[in-house]
């Protein structure tokens, strides 16, 4: 049986504010971002710094919520499962989030997060126009825009990571800061 | 005619279209998971205003956020506004922005480059 203290002891230690495990449905979304926005007005942050994170963590949990789709949910209930965590150390907010991932989506995924950081800070604004003008749109979101979002507000490098966990599905994380 | 609106949740925009007046204002903030969804009534109501228009289009766009999935389908709007601009109605949109936010500011920007009608930024203190 898991210690709760030491979980507890866990998360203390690293600042974590929230987290959650489990099916991300937009219903959830909808708590999760009024908890969030209600937590960063009660600890008065700066306007600005506000606005990025809520606007991250939105794109970061929408892209959750979408790939969790790819997911086919038969057999194996806990491939549906996602997790997130949202810390702030010092003046840093970090939001994680881990999902499973088809293993043969994998190249893809990691072959566009490699590019966008490849990208200078006005490449990145060209590139997000080109997809916004040009690209396709999905019927799930906004075609890729996402993370090439995210690394344009966060000024940052995508770090991310893939895990292999079977012969079917890796787990793919996400690492953003915001400061 | 008639003025429609659709009002505003935590997720997605107020709107307001005043077709006798040629104004169309979206407010609040867009963050719904399925945009296409939400702004297909928006596209269609200004398909159905291209073919007969008034003079001017006054446009105001104050989002507090807004998000990707979001992001394209207010292009679709915008490029429909383009095209009611170029048959005749002349067409401002006013872009809203708070002080201080320059992502939004920037975004504003991105589709005033990529979009063919005149922008006016406006900057809105707290």
């Amino acid at each position: 049986m898991l210690n709760i203290y030491d979980f507890y002891d866990k998360m203390e230690r690293n600042n974590i504010m929230l987290s959650f495990k489990g099916d991300v449905t937009s219903e959830l979304l909808t708590s999760i971002l009024q908890i969030m926005e209600s937590k960063l007005d009660t600890m008065q942050e700066d306007p600005k710094i506000k606005k990025k994170v809520y606007n991250v963590l939105v794109e970061c949990l929408q892209n959750l919520y979408h790939h969790m789709d790819e997911i086919t949910p038969d057999l194996n209930e806990k491939i549906r499962a996602a997790i997130f965590l949202i810390g702030k150390i010092d003046n840093q907010y970090t939001i994680i989030t881990g999902n499973y991932i088809k293993k043969e989506n994998v190249s893809g995924l990691q072959k566009r997060l490699e590019d966008i950081n490849q990208l200078s800070k006005d490449q990145l604004k060209e590139f997000y126009k080109e997809i916004l003008n040009n690209g396709e749109m999905s019927m799930k979101g906004g075609g890729g825009l996402g993370m090439v979002d995210i690394a344009r507000k966060t000024g940052d490098k995508l770090n991310f990571n893939f895990l292999p966990v079977d012969d079917q599905y890796s787990f793919f994380s996400l690492n953003i800061k915001i400061s | 005619m008639e003025t429609i609106s659709i009002e505003g949740t935590p997720k997605t925009p107020t709107i307001t279209f005043d077709i006798n007046k040629g104004f169309l204002e979206i407010k609040g903030r867009s963050i719904p998971e399925n945009s296409i969804e939400f702004y297909k009534p928006l596209v269609d109501w200004l398909e159905k205003y291209a073919s007969k228009p008034q003079t001017s289009t006054n446009v105001n766009i104050q989002l507090e956020y807004f998000n990707t999935s979001s992001s394209k389908c207010i292009l679709d709007v915008f490029k429909k506004l383009e095209a009611i601009n170029k048959s005749g109605s002349q067409v401002v949109i006013n872009w809203f922005y708070e002080e201080d936010d320059e992502d939004m500011l920037e975004a504003g920007e991105d589709y005033q480059a990529i979009i063919n009608v005149p922008f006016k930024m406006v900057q809105v203190t707290e």
